[in-house]
């Protein structure tokens, strides 16, 4: 980089002061809280806004010069490494299965997090936050250009990858990603903060765009890795917005205290959720592993987020209670998440399979407690059936938590060998929870979580099949139907990797690049 | 005491950033992992402009550090000189 640094006329902080407070002004002809009308109605009392401070001291000009800088790089990566052919020198082609997660849960994230961002900055009245999720809100709607940019060059080789936007609102397990994602932006704007800015931004994303993508420049992927770092360096300012509208929140009232740490254990929870698809991309999708996730989970959340709450003590906050339990959940979440996917591996669009012998000795290495123990048998019998022509998937359909979405694969805390379930009666009808966490974030709101939109009550309602079907026609395959509404194609899409066009593919791909045919 | 972090893209831009770091802060520990660098440091990391100036050549803006940071920790407190990250407790 040969990058011109210009003598500064004003200092940093006088810039920020130009740049932020300088621009705003008083309004004249209307009343402040007709303008604001979302900045009071969530409890939140804030006295004074200018008390506000961006500690990057970020201003436009400079977010203009530095991200376009990080553009030119970016895309000069992508571009050299789609001409370079860059998806063969990928380790295996069980890689790209990550990618498929990724494009299709969490570029979409990306899209709503512009969203949220864009109408959070609107609804504050203070100049500072409202310049800092301008930008933020700006990086966001990067990060899902980058990242759709990055992944169409796998779309042009690899299955699964046509049709990501269509999927999002449709498909089973993105409705995960997804219900996240609405949870956050129909909050108000102090709790989107909390939500995004904060638990997920601070506390979370460090596992997904920090071990995961170095464990993709690992397995070759310099599409993926450049994306995923160049992202999370506007994560790192996202981090400093979260952390500082935490401080300034709790400094402004106390009667903020207990809504913020309700919002912390709520969202904590959430984003932990989420993240059960990186555990499993970690533990089992990459080929060539960087760190297991219990390692990520415990320098990105225990060192880190540990660090941190100690540091929110002295405001009075405390540690989400869910931490408890996750704690207990980490030697087995990414072995419980895969093994669901892989029963259900004939509705994903993506493909799944058991892992090689050496990789269930890394497992069992980096799982002591409990990979040989619970996990390695039952993968080692599904190989075996496999192998005589039984793999197996499932045909019927889980029960899904109200509150996360996730199929009821959690096991009781303490208790591997027991499935988690816990219910509420509410006007009448009975709601089913994976959790107590689950269960408590819906009893504090139940108006809002039973409107969810469940893809397993909606698939047995009838409401996700193509228009026109016809259920009561003979022969009428419902698992069929259902795919062909999610536009996922039986047998190209899914299914096991072993045999997979994808896999058949890249191996005649990458004989033809070291040969001359 | 808690620890706070930085992580930067193993790259050309960021070995004189990584070397300024380590000289200036006798307690940071350098984590490498595929592509890039984590350095963690008890309690406190500082990351000064005149040191990267020593090891470049050329005028410095710390505000280039967003081009190749991955992520960090800690309380941050920017100046024109200066970059610092630490906890309170």
């Amino acid at each position: 980089m040969d990058m011109q640094v210009a003598k500064k006329k004003l200092g940093l902080k006088e810039k920020y002061q130009v740049m932020t407070r300088g621009l705003d002004w008083e309004p004249s002809y209307q009343k402040k809280e007709d303008i604001y009308p979302y900045a009071s109605y969530e409890g939140i009392k804030i006295h004074d806004w200018d008390k506000w401070e961006d500690p990057f001291r970020l201003t436009m000009d400079a977010y203009w010069k530095y991200q376009a800088e990080k553009e030119r790089k970016l895309y000069a990566i992508i571009d050299a490494y789609a001409q370079n052919n860059g998806h063969l020198g990928v380790t295996d082609a069980r890689y790209i299965n990550t990618v498929k997660l990724f494009l299709t849960g969490v570029s979409p994230l990306e899209y709503m997090a512009h969203r949220g961002f864009a109408h959070a900055g609107r609804a504050f009245p203070g100049a500072g936050p409202r310049v800092a999720c301008l930008m933020q809100s700006l990086d966001e709607i990067r990060h899902a250009q980058t990242q759709i940019h990055a992944l169409s060059n796998y779309n042009k080789h690899y299955n699964g990858l046509h049709d990501f936007r269509h999927m999002h609102d449709r498909v089973w397990y993105l409705s995960v990603p997804k219900s996240f994602f609405d949870d956050a932006v129909t909050a108000g704007p102090f709790e989107f903060l909390v939500s995004i800015g904060f638990s997920f931004e601070y506390v979370l994303t460090n596992l997904l765009f920090v071990p995961f993508v170095s464990g993709a420049a690992y397995n070759g992927d310099m599409g993926t890795m450049t994306f995923g770092f160049s992202a999370q360096s506007d994560e790192a300012r996202h981090m400093t917005l979260g952390l500082e509208v935490i401080k300034f929140i709790l400094e402004q009232d106390p009667d903020n205290l207990p809504i913020v740490q309700r919002w912390i254990d709520k969202w904590t929870w959430r984003g932990y959720r989420v993240l059960t698809l990186v555990a499993m991309m970690m533990d089992y999708m990459l080929p060539k592993r960087t760190m297991s996730w219990k390692e990520a989970w415990e320098v990105y959340f225990e060192e880190n987020g540990g660090a941190l709450f100690k540091d929110l003590a002295r405001y009075g906050i405390k540690m989400p209670k869910c931490a408890e339990t996750i704690a207990l959940e980490k030697d087995h979440l990414s072995h419980q998440a895969w093994g669901t996917f892989y029963n259900y591996g004939a509705a994903a669009a993506f493909h799944t399979w058991v892992p090689e012998k050496e990789e269930m000795d890394w497992l069992s290495a980096k799982y002591p407690e409990s990979f040989d123990k619970y996990y390695r048998p039952r993968l080692e019998f599904w190989r075996e059936q496999a192998a005589k022509g039984n793999r197996f998937y499932n045909k019927t359909l889980p029960m899904l938590c109200q509150t996360c979405q996730i199929p009821m694969l959690f096991t009781e805390p303490g208790d591997p060998t027991k499935i988690c379930y816990r219910e509420v009666d509410y006007q009448g009808t009975k709601y089913h929870f994976c959790s107590d966490h689950c269960k408590e974030i819906f009893e504090h709101e139940p108006e809002k979580y039973v409107q969810s939109w469940l893809p397993v009550h909606q698939i047995y309602q009838g409401n996700c099949f193509p228009e026109g079907t016809d259920p009561t026609a003979e022969g009428f395959d419902p698992l069929a139907a259902v795919l062909q509404y999610y536009h996922l194609e039986f047998g190209r899409d899914n299914l096991d990797f072993e045999g997979s066009e994808d896999q058949k593919n890249f191996d005649a791909w990458r004989g033809q690049a070291t040969k001359n045919v | 005491m808690s620890t706070v972090f930085i992580a930067l893209q193993a790259n050309e831009d960021t070995r004189p950033i990584v070397e300024a770091i380590t000289a200036d802060n006798p307690q940071a520990r350098i984590n490498e992992a595929p592509a890039m660098v984590k350095i963690d440091a008890e309690g406190r990391l500082t990351v000064r402009r005149a040191s990267i100036e020593e090891r470049i050549g050329r005028d410095f803006d710390l505000q280039e550090l967003h081009i190749n940071l991955i992520s960090l920790s800690g309380n941050i407190d920017e100046t024109d000189d200066e970059l610092t990250l630490s906890w309170h407790a």
